[in-house]
């Protein structure tokens, strides 16, 4: 018998990656591999081929334009942290990439790498999903946008088909008078996986009102979850206390995450109200300084 | 060395008490020190232990045919590469140490007793033919029920780990097998009269989790067995003469021919006294005829090596109305993992040995069950113990409206009191720390909502045992001190400081070395609190000869007799008659050493039966999130005796780690088991120690209460940290909550559901 | 399997090495270069004792793959030194006393030297949450993080 290693493939271009991870069942997309390489280590097995995205230009590509961002999806997550107008325009988002893991971590973490691990704590998922943002996916038939609420599937599970990777991400400029907040709760301050993640997106209306809401959950079900019935609560209020109970009470209903390692049922269902009366305070707050 | 040579008290130090750079910090901030991990040698092979995927069962047969087929492979070895050592075998003349059961612990014979239990190892070319290798061993198992908890192990009808396996120690014990495996029991008094006078009775049941060392170096070890037997290991271990022995026996190699070389240590807190690795990595590289390196990973770590027990434990307190202790009694459990030897021995000897009191029963059941063996952790079972027994004194002290300090003043063991285990405790601090706690500025700051205090003592015996040192003069003037004991938190910078306050010169002109085990005289491991005491004890007495042998040369050079000859601050100096002869520098005595009789070189070796204890009192803030149940220490000071603090600065470094241990184990560390006794959170992921963010400033006040049994007044001060912030940071939850803890850790999801509960206890 | 000749920068020296597909930078580090400093905790990213800059940015460096290392720039703790200089975060570690056993130390250098020159003057608080990726068992951080902040002060100092 003999031993097999893993082939390293650095593919320059989107085509070249593609046309590898089509070709090799075998074959993974490496981007930060703060997941791919932590499953490896603790026995899940090294892939046939590791395809490194990190030289192809429009995968760590930042644009920024009265649209909106476009942003490679090996971005790591620091860069993203740095940037300040990324900060400025999607504080929640920055905030929920700046939790991902250590600073360490967070110098090789990525957002396709978050959600295409598709786990249901995931911290930037529920972010971007509270400012609408898309994923761009190339493939061997060409590209396709996928919404990133509709991109995973279950736990471990996404959209992309053989030989599909995420090239970009794209978040619609927010607009006037709106913010977005995410927060998440864990054992300690820091390095834990959220037991919790609340995403809450708002846009007020010209006399102060909540116009538009989103809330998104993490960590209480397969997925992270849209609450509707939460951002209905918030919509037409000021964030009186009954529209905070209110959004708080559907949070809860919606969660139904389970017990582990890292929260209890109970624990969770709490504070996934708990966090999205906090975040949906922070929102509205940055939403009426702008 | 006896009393009369005590000057801790009156002596006036001119280096003690500094704070220079340790000497090993250089290679520690460049990357050049080198740890148990970084050591190779060519030609080497790396080997992988294979572990038990059942927490309990029996080993029918192994067949490692198809593993040694694999490319690369060079050895693969069994239980059947290893000597039957009997269990139970206590060699005369050691510690007490179950070499069976160690034997037992490194390498599977009869059965696994836990998962993760090593059964077979593999040597080969690379690591990673090594683990495919491992995946290839047939093992014909016959899969036992596991016991994975203490009532699964007391139930009638318990499966027992070790047949044949009675209990041992005091009262009462079973009949037959149990997987009870030692009982302890300390009384004295009327226990029944004791709390028949009590005007007011605290109790309560706490339960407490297995938790890990955490040390941030995984076990590591490199092993060369030599074409005539002779075997050098090198590995990063509290005590080389320790594994020499226990490799000697374990791997079957005669005792003269082991070499082992202690490395830089990446952490230890106790769970480096035990071999894992060590005999494996031997019997490996003798049956291959290369040089085999095992390195553990961090999963390995969490799963195959020590942790300190988990506990369930019932205690009460009786006093009277003022405050007066009359009766205090235990019931406790402590989880051994598979073999015997929990620490549940030394929390009943410390769980109220501070406190006076007549009438006492201190009981105590050693249980083994399918968990991980358990290894020294830091003060062993006593901080279990005091979150116990301070967590009612708290209790105590809201029923009776008292001071938490001044209660624990009233009734605090001083000279002469006995403690629960039997001796008359001599010179100790535990008032002087008290009052220095009442009197922090921190004990009197203002607390803010959702805040509480909490206030905690604790106490550890600290160790004498086995030491030597040599001591060398260099003909420049310079000297080297080596001892045999790896210095795992400064305690080279601390050796070198008493050697250089005996021969007066300054500290940079000492070189501190901790020797293999062919180079040094023996030294029993570094634990126990022991090197700066015991250690420290043989560099002064071994500092001391080579003085004398300084100013013998001078009284040669200036030919007058002996006793005219003062040594004073670095130089030989003539007195009496002999005065006009003036003084000579250590350096001028050095540099004729050659003509004056040769090399000066002293060793001395010590055995103290006994160490001062210390005593220490934690007071910590906490602030409590009452919506989410996140705690967080907003501050945090640790009082505590040293008796003399050689260098300060790694005085209160020890204070410092050892509370941010205790408070880990407060708030947040556990094992979490799976239904079939795996370690669910074997990684620093979910094993939670506290990271640089969860922390305040650990304030320190090191109170200086000399020792009569060291030169110095020197108490050992590594351990005593940890005992008290189980019941400080419970103290505190308690005050910012409302609610009496009984259960750690006092994680959110707890800490939320008994707020929600309204619970007044939980 | 043919193993992959790795053309990089370590310490501002020209260096190749050859790996496998799987081995990390952390490996090959530590075993064909034998450079020993960089140390190796977890091997899942969770307790900083192998952190390095690559690229400029602070990165565990079990988490990279050797192979990636081809044309970057990477920085470990053999390299902070200027020379025979300590930088002010090595020299205040050691007037701090900011290491017991030292394992976790150059990780720790290699995080704080990051974090002051990004941020020059950090609160304590922002030097606690940059660096608690760095795990210490020994010391309960206080020194450390005292170190950092003098190191900072240094810093600025030097620089003013």
């Amino acid at each position: 018998m003999t031993l097999e290693t893993s082939r390293f493939e650095s593919p320059t271009d989107v085509e070249g990656a593609v046309a590898l991870l089509a070709a090799e069942g075998g074959a993974k997309v490496l981007s930060g591999g703060t997941d791919l390489l932590v499953q490896m280590r603790l026995g899940a097995g090294a892939p046939q081929v590791f395809v490194d995205v990190k030289r192809i230009p429009r995968l760590m590509a930042v644009r920024l334009g009265s649209e909106g961002l476009t942003i490679g999806a090996s971005v790591p997550a620091a860069e993203i942290f740095e940037n300040e107008s990324i900060r400025s325009l999607w504080p929640g988002v920055a905030e929920a990439t700046d939790l991902i893991g250590s600073t360490q971590v967070q110098g090789r973490a990525t957002w396709s790498g978050n959600l295409c691990n598709a786990s249901p704590a995931a911290d930037s998922v529920p972010a971007l999903m509270a400012c609408g943002a898309v994923a761009v996916i190339a493939g061997p038939s060409g590209e396709r946008r996928v919404s990133v609420d509709a991109f995973i599937k279950g736990p471990g599970k996404t959209v992309l088909r053989r030989g599909e990777l995420v090239v970009e991400f794209e978040i619609p400029a927010p607009p006037p008078r709106s913010a977005d907040a995410y927060l998440r709760l864990i054992p300690r301050t820091e390095m834990d996986i959220a037991v919790v993640g609340a995403g809450v997106q708002v846009e007020l209306d010209d006399g102060g009102a909540i116009a538009s809401a989103r809330v998104v959950l993490g960590a209480v079900a397969p997925t992270a979850l849209f609450v509707e019935a939460a951002a209905s609560a918030l919509i037409g209020s000021r964030l009186e206390d009954a529209a905070l109970d209110a959004a708080a009470a559907a949070s809860r209903a919606a969660a139904t995450p389970i017990d582990d390692r890292r929260g209890t049922i109970a624990y969770r269902k709490k504070i996934a109200g708990v966090l999205t009366t906090r975040a949906a305070k922070i929102a509205f707050e940055r939403a009426q300084a702008r | 060395m006896s009393a009369d040579t005590n000057e801790g008290q009156e002596r006036k130090f001119k280096r003690i008490g500094t704070r220079p750079i340790r000497h090993d910090g250089l290679d520690k901030v460049t990357g050049r020190a080198r740890f148990g991990a970084d050591y190779a040698l060519p030609g080497m092979l790396h080997g992988v232990m294979v572990r038990s995927p059942y927490a309990h069962a029996r080993i029918l047969s192994i067949d490692i045919s198809q593993a040694e087929k694999v490319p690369g492979v060079r050895a693969v070895v069994t239980r059947d590469d290893f000597p039957d050592v009997p269990i139970g075998w206590i060699p005369a003349g050691s510690t007490g140490v179950d070499l069976g059961a160690n034997a037992r612990t490194v390498m599977a014979r009869e059965k696994v007793l836990f998962h993760g239990h090593a059964f077979a190892a593999v040597a080969a070319t690379t690591e990673l033919a090594a683990r495919e290798a491992g995946k290839l061993i047939k093992v014909e198992w016959e899969v036992l029920t596991p016991v994975l908890s203490l009532e699964q192990a007391l139930a009638k009808d318990a499966p027992i780990l070790h047949e044949g396996q009675e209990t041992k120690g005091d009262h009462p014990t079973p009949e037959g097998d149990s997987n009870i495996a030692n009982q302890v029991c300390f009384e004295g008094g009327d226990i029944a009269a004791g709390f028949e006078e009590a005007d007011v009775i605290v109790e309560g049941h706490f339960e407490t989790p297995m938790v890990h060392q955490g040390y941030i170096e995984p076990h590591a070890c490199l092993a060369n067995v030599r074409e005539d037997g002779t075997c050098e290991v090198w590995c990063p271990t509290q005590g080389a003469f320790g594994v020499k022995g226990e490799v000697a026996s374990i791997a079957g190699i005669e005792p003269s021919l082991v070499k082992v070389t202690p490395t830089e240590i990446g952490g230890g807190f106790g769970g480096k006294i035990p071999v894992y690795i060590e005999p494996v990595a031997v019997v490996l590289s003798r049956k291959a005829a290369r040089p085999v390196k095992i390195t553990m990973s961090r999963e390995e770590v969490f799963r195959g090596s020590g942790p300190t027990s988990g506990s369930r434990m019932w205690a009460r307190i009786g006093a009277k109305s003022d405050g007066t202790f009359v009766a205090v009694e235990t019931k406790f459990d402590f989880e051994a993992g598979a073999f015997r030897g929990s620490p549940v021995g030394a929390a009943c000897m410390t769980v109220f040995s501070p406190y006076n009191c007549e009438n006492f029963r201190i009981f105590g059941r050693d249980i083994v069950l399918n968990k991980p063996r358990v290894a020294a952790y830091r003060a062993p079972g006593a901080p279990i113990g005091a979150f116990a027994a301070e967590s009612l004194i708290d209790e105590l002290a809201m029923k009776l409206d008292r001071n938490p300090i001044d209660l624990r003043i009233q009734n605090a063991v001083a000279e002469g009191d006995r403690a629960k285990y039997g001796p008359r405790f001599g010179t100790i601090g535990f008032k002087e720390v008290l009052e220095a706690t009442r009197s922090h500025p921190h004990y009197k700051a203002e607390l803010g909502p959702n805040q509480g205090r909490g206030v905690a003592a604790g106490f550890w015996f600290n160790a004498g045992m086995q030491s030597s040192a040599t001591v060398s003069v260099n003909d420049d003037g310079s000297a080297v001190v080596r001892t045999g004991n790896p210095d795992i938190g400064g305690s080279r910078a601390s050796m070198a400081l008493m050697c250089a306050e005996e021969l007066g010169v300054d500290v940079a002109r000492v070189r501190p070395l901790v020797g293999d085990t062919d180079s040094v005289g023996y030294c029993d491991p570094t634990g126990g609190s022991r090197v700066t005491y015991a250690t420290g004890m043989a560099v002064i007495e071994a500092t001391r000869q080579v003085v004398d042998h300084l100013r013998a040369r001078a009284a040669t050079i200036w030919d007058i007799e002996l006793d005219a000859v003062e040594w004073q601050d670095g130089n030989a100096v003539a007195i009496n008659g002999s005065a006009e002869k003036g003084s000579m520098s250590l350096e001028d005595i050095a540099r004729k050493m050659r003509l004056t009789g040769g090399p000066i070189v002293s060793s001395a070796s010590v055995n103290p039966p006994a160490a001062g204890p210390g005593f220490g009192v934690h007071v910590c803030d906490l602030e409590v999130d009452p919506e989410t149940g996140v705690s967080k220490v907003i501050r945090y000071t640790v009082v505590q005796d040293a008796g003399k603090a050689i260098h300060p600065t790694y005085v209160e470094g020890q204070y410092q780690g050892g509370a941010a241990q205790g408070i880990g184990w407060a708030l947040n560390e556990e094992y979490l088991w799976d239904a079939e006794g795996k370690v669910e959170n074997a990684g620093f992921l979910d094993y939670r120690i506290p990271v640089a963010s969860d922390l305040p400033m650990i304030d320190t006040v090191i109170v200086e209460v000399a020792n009569p049994l060291h030169p110095y007044g020197v108490r050992g001060v590594g351990e005593t940290p940890i005992v008290p912030p189980l019941g400080a940071v419970a103290n505190a939850m308690r005050h910012a909550t409302g609610i009496r803890f009984h259960r750690l850790p006092m994680s959110p999801p707890r800490v939320l559901d008994a707020l929600d509960s309204d619970g007044a206890s939980s | 399997m043919a193993k992959l000749r790795v053309e990089t920068t370590i310490n501002g020296e020209e260096t190749e090495f050859l790996c496998s597909g799987q081995d990390s930078l952390l490996d090959v580090l530590r075993g064909p270069l034998a450079m020993t400093g960089t140390k190796e905790g977890c091997t899942t990213g969770d307790c900083g004792a192998c952190s390095i800059v690559l690229d400029g940015r602070l990165v565990p460096s079990c988490l990279v793959l050797a192979a990636e290392a081809e044309g970057r720039v990477v920085e470990t703790i053999e390299g902070v030194a200027d020379g025979q200089k300590l930088t002010a975060v090595q020299q205040q570690f050691l007037e701090h006393g900011a290491l017991q056993c030292g394992i976790c130390t150059p990780g720790f250098i290699i995080a704080a030297e990051k974090l002051l020159e990004k941020n020059p003057d950090p609160t304590e608080e922002e030097a606690r949450y940059y660096l608690a990726g760095n795990l210490c068992r020994c010391t309960g951080y206080d020194k450390i993080i005292r170190a950092v902040l003098d190191a900072a002060a240094v810093r600025r100092e030097e620089r003013a």
